[in-house]
C-alpha cells in the first residue's frame, strides 16, 4: 500500500523553495530594470544627448549580465513538477497548460528578436526601431511574468473549472475565469514591487558611484528617473498590496489571520504595525498571542472587509468554526472532505465493476462535497493552519521594507532635485545597500504568499502531502545538495562579472 | 559554416523563386545576428555561462535527476490516470 513520506514532502518543498527563491534574484531584477532602460533611452530618443545613450547602454549591460545568469532558473521549477510533484503535475496539467505555453512562446520570440535588436542593433537600426525594441522588451518580459502569476493565483484561488473523476484532472470549463480579481492583484503587486527592485538597484549602484566620486552625472541622473520610477511604483504596490490582502481575506482567511497572529477573531480588529510573537502560544490555550504588539485600531478589520466594524475570523474561529459570525470550521469540512474521498474511490470501484447505479451515486455524493476534497487528506485540524512565525515576520518585513524604501524614494528625489545629493553621505550609504534590502523584501513577498497557503498545493482541494510522486527522500537530498552547488556557484559568478562591469563603470565618451 | 549553410538555404528559397529582395533581408538578419554575436564583450563570457548552464540542466539533471515520474512508470493516460485517483483515495 502506498504511504506517504512526510519527509520527502518535506524535502521537496525545501527544494522547491530553493529554488524557486533563487530564481526570483533575476526576475524583479529584469522587470524593474527593463522598464527604466525603456524610460533612460526614451530621454535619449527625445533629447538627441548622447550622454543619456551612454547611461542606457551601461545599465543594458548589468541587465544583460542578470538577464544570463538568471534565464532558464525557472526550467528546474518544472523538471521539480514531473518529479517531486507528480500527482499535483497530472491533476493541474490542463489549467497550466495554455498560460505556461503562452509564457513560453512570449519569452521565445521575445528573446530571439527584441532582445537581438536591443542589445545588436544600435547604430545597425535606427533610434525609433532601437527604442521600440527597448519598449518592446519591458513590456513583454511583464507580460511574460502575467502568465505564470495567473497560474500562480489559479493555485491560491482554484476557479473556472471541474475535476473530472475520470482522468482524474482539473479541466479547464472558462478561461476567462482564470484572470480572477486574485490573478489581477497578483500580477499588479508583483510587477509594481519589481519596479521598486530595479529603481533601487540603479540608486544602489549610482550610490556606491557618488560615495567613490565617480561618474557623477550618470549616477546622478540615473537616481533621478530611478527615485521618481520607485516612488510612482511604490505608492502603486501600496494599493495593490492592500487590494492582494482584502483578497487574502476572502479567499484564504487563514492566511490572514497567520500573517497577522490573529488567534481569535474580532470586530475592529487592528492591524499589527510592530510585534513580537509568544513563540509557546497554540490554538486554544491562554498565552497571549504577542510578548509585545504596537496596533492600529481597526484596520485589520478594513483591510479584510473594507469595514472598520467588521468580524476579521482568527485560527481558532477558522479551525472549530463560529457559527456566530457564520464561519464553518476545518474540523466539519474535513468531514465532508473525507466523504468526497470515499465517494470517489467508490465511483471508481463501481466504474471498475460495472455498476452504473453505485457508479452514479457515488458521483453524485462526490460533487456535493469536492469543493473540499482537499480536508479530507487532513489527519488533524491543526494540519490546516500554516507556519504563523514565518509568515508573521516575513509579511511585517516586508511592510517595514516597502516603508523604508518609499522613504528613500523621496530623499533621493528630494537631495537631487536640490543638487545636494553628493553630500549627504549617510543616505547614499543607506542608498548603496538598499539593493540587498529590495531583494529581501520580494523575498518576504512570497514567502507570505506560498508559506502562508500551506498545507495547500491548491487551496482547500489539493495538500501538498497529496501532491507528491511516490519517491524517496533520499533523490531530493541529492539533487537538493546539487542544485546549492550549482546555484551558489552561479550566483558567485554574476556578482563577480557584475561587480567587474560596476567597477568599469560606463564606455568612455 | 553556419555562413555557407545560410547561404545555401537563401539561393535554395531563390531557386524557388524568391524576390532578390529577401535574399538580402535574410543575409542583413543573418549578419545582423552574427556581427552581434562577434562584437560581444562581457557577453562572450555570458554565453559560456548560459551554456554551461543549459547543458547541466537538460544533459545532466533532466536526463539522469528529473526524469517525469509518471511518463517512465506508465504507458498510457488512463493508468497515469488511475494511479493518480488511486494515490488520492487511498490516504482516507
Amino acid at each position: 500500500m502506498f504511504d506517504f513520506d512526510p519527509t520527502m514532502v518535506s524535502w521537496a518543498r525545501a527544494q522547491f523553495a530553493l529554488t524557486a527563491m533563487y530564481h526570483w534574484i533575476f526576475v524583479p531584477l529584469t522587470l524593474g530594470l527593463a522598464c527604466l532602460l525603456a524610460f533612460f533611452e526614451t530621454i535619449y530618443v527625445r533629447t538627441g544627448n548622447e550622454e543619456w545613450k551612454r547611461l542606457t547602454r551601461f545599465w543594458m549591460t548589468l541587465f544583460a549580465i542578470n538577464f544570463a545568469i538568471g534565464v532558464a532558473t525557472g526550467i528546474i521549477l518544472e523538471f521539480e513538477f514531473g518529479t517531486n510533484w507528480s500527482n499535483y503535475s497530472w491533476m493541474v496539467g490542463d489549467i497550466f497548460g495554455v498560460p505556461l505555453a503562452i509564457e513560453g512562446i512570449l519569452a521565445f520570440f521575445l528573446e530571439a528578436t527584441f532582445f537581438a535588436v536591443m542589445f545588436f542593433g544600435w547604430d545597425r537600426v535606427s533610434k525609433g526601431q532601437h527604442l521600440f525594441a527597448t519598449w518592446m522588451v519591458a513590456i513583454g518580459s511583464n507580460l511574460s511574468a502575467m502568465w505564470i502569476l495567473i497560474a500562480n493565483a489559479w493555485m491560491q484561488h482554484p476557479v473556472g473549472m471541474d475535476f473530472n473523476p475520470d482522468s482524474a484532472r482539473f479541466e479547464m470549463n472558462n478561461f476567462f475565469e482564470l484572470f480572477s480579481p486574485v490573478a489581477f492583484a497578483k500580477f499588479t503587486h508583483t510587477t509594481s514591487s519589481s519596479f521598486m527592485v530595479g529603481s533601487l538597484f540603479v540608486i544602489a549602484i549610482s550610490s556606491f558611484y557618488l560615495l567613490k566620486g565617480r561618474h557623477i552625472k550618470m549616477a546622478k541622473r540615473s537616481i533621478l528617473v530611478a527615485s521618481v520610477f520607485g516612488l510612482l511604483a511604490g505608492a502603486f504596490a501600496g494599493m495593490t498590496g492592500d487590494e492582494s490582502a482584502h483578497q487574502v481575506a476572502q479567499d484564504q482567511p487563514m492566511k490572514l489571520a497567520a500573517f497577522e497572529g490573529l488567534y481569535e477573531g474580532e470586530r475592529q480588529a487592528g492591524l499589527v504595525a510592530v510585534g513580537l510573537l509568544h513563540p509557546a502560544k497554540q490554538v486554544g490555550d491562554d498565552n497571549d498571542p504577542f510578548l509585545f504588539q504596537v496596533k492600529i485600531p481597526g484596520a485589520l478589520s478594513f483591510l479584510a472587509n473594507r469595514d472598520l466594524n467588521s468580524f476579521v475570523p482568527g485560527i481558532k474561529d477558522l479551525i472549530v468554526g463560529n457559527p456566530q459570525e457564520g464561519i464553518v470550521g476545518v474540523e466539519n469540512k474535513m468531514v465532508r472532505g473525507k466523504l468526497a474521498v470515499g465517494a470517489l474511490q467508490d465511483y471508481k470501484q463501481a466504474k471498475k465493476t460495472g455498476d452504473a447505479a453505485m457508479a452514479a451515486v457515488s458521483l453524485q455524493t462526490f460533487k456535493q462535497h469536492q469543493e473540499v476534497l482537499g480536508y479530507g487528506h487532513l489527519k488533524e485540524a491543526g494540519d490546516a493552519i500554516p507556519p504563523v512565525a514565518i509568515t508573521f515576520y516575513a509579511f511585517h518585513l516586508m511592510v517595514m521594507l516597502w516603508g523604508l524604501f518609499m522613504l528613500l524614494f523621496g530623499l533621493f528625489l528630494y537631495f537631487t532635485l536640490k543638487n545636494s545629493l553628493t553630500e549627504q553621505k549617510l543616505l547614499l550609504l543607506t542608498g548603496s545597500t538598499s539593493f540587498i534590502l529590495a531583494l529581501m523584501c520580494s523575498q518576504a513577498g512570497w514567502v507570505v504568499a506560498e508559506v502562508g497557503r500551506q498545507p495547500w498545493a491548491i487551496q482547500g482541494l489539493l495538500p501538498v502531502s497529496a501532491a507528491t510522486s511516490n519517491i524517496t527522500a533520499s533523490n531530493v537530498q541529492t539533487t537538493f545538495a546539487m542544485f546549492c552547488v550549482i546555484f551558489t556557484l552561479l550566483l558567485i559568478a554574476e556578482v563577480k562579472i557584475m561587480l567587474k562591469q560596476i567597477h568599469i563603470g560606463p564606455e568612455e565618451k | 559554416m553556419l555562413q555557407t549553410t545560410v547561404e545555401a538555404l537563401i539561393s535554395g528559397l531563390s531557386g524557388l523563386g524568391m524576390e532578390e529582395r529577401m535574399r538580402q533581408k535574410f543575409r542583413a538578419i543573418f549578419l545582423f545576428y552574427k556581427d552581434g554575436f562577434l562584437s560581444m564583450t562581457v557577453g562572450k563570457t555570458l554565453w559560456k555561462i548560459i551554456g554551461l548552464k543549459l547543458f547541466v540542466f537538460f544533459a545532466v539533471f533532466k536526463l539522469f535527476f528529473f526524469q517525469d515520474y509518471l511518463g517512465t512508470k506508465f504507458s498510457t493516460d488512463e493508468e497515469r490516470a488511475n494511479y493518480v485517483i488511486e494515490q488520492l483515495t487511498q490516504m482516507k
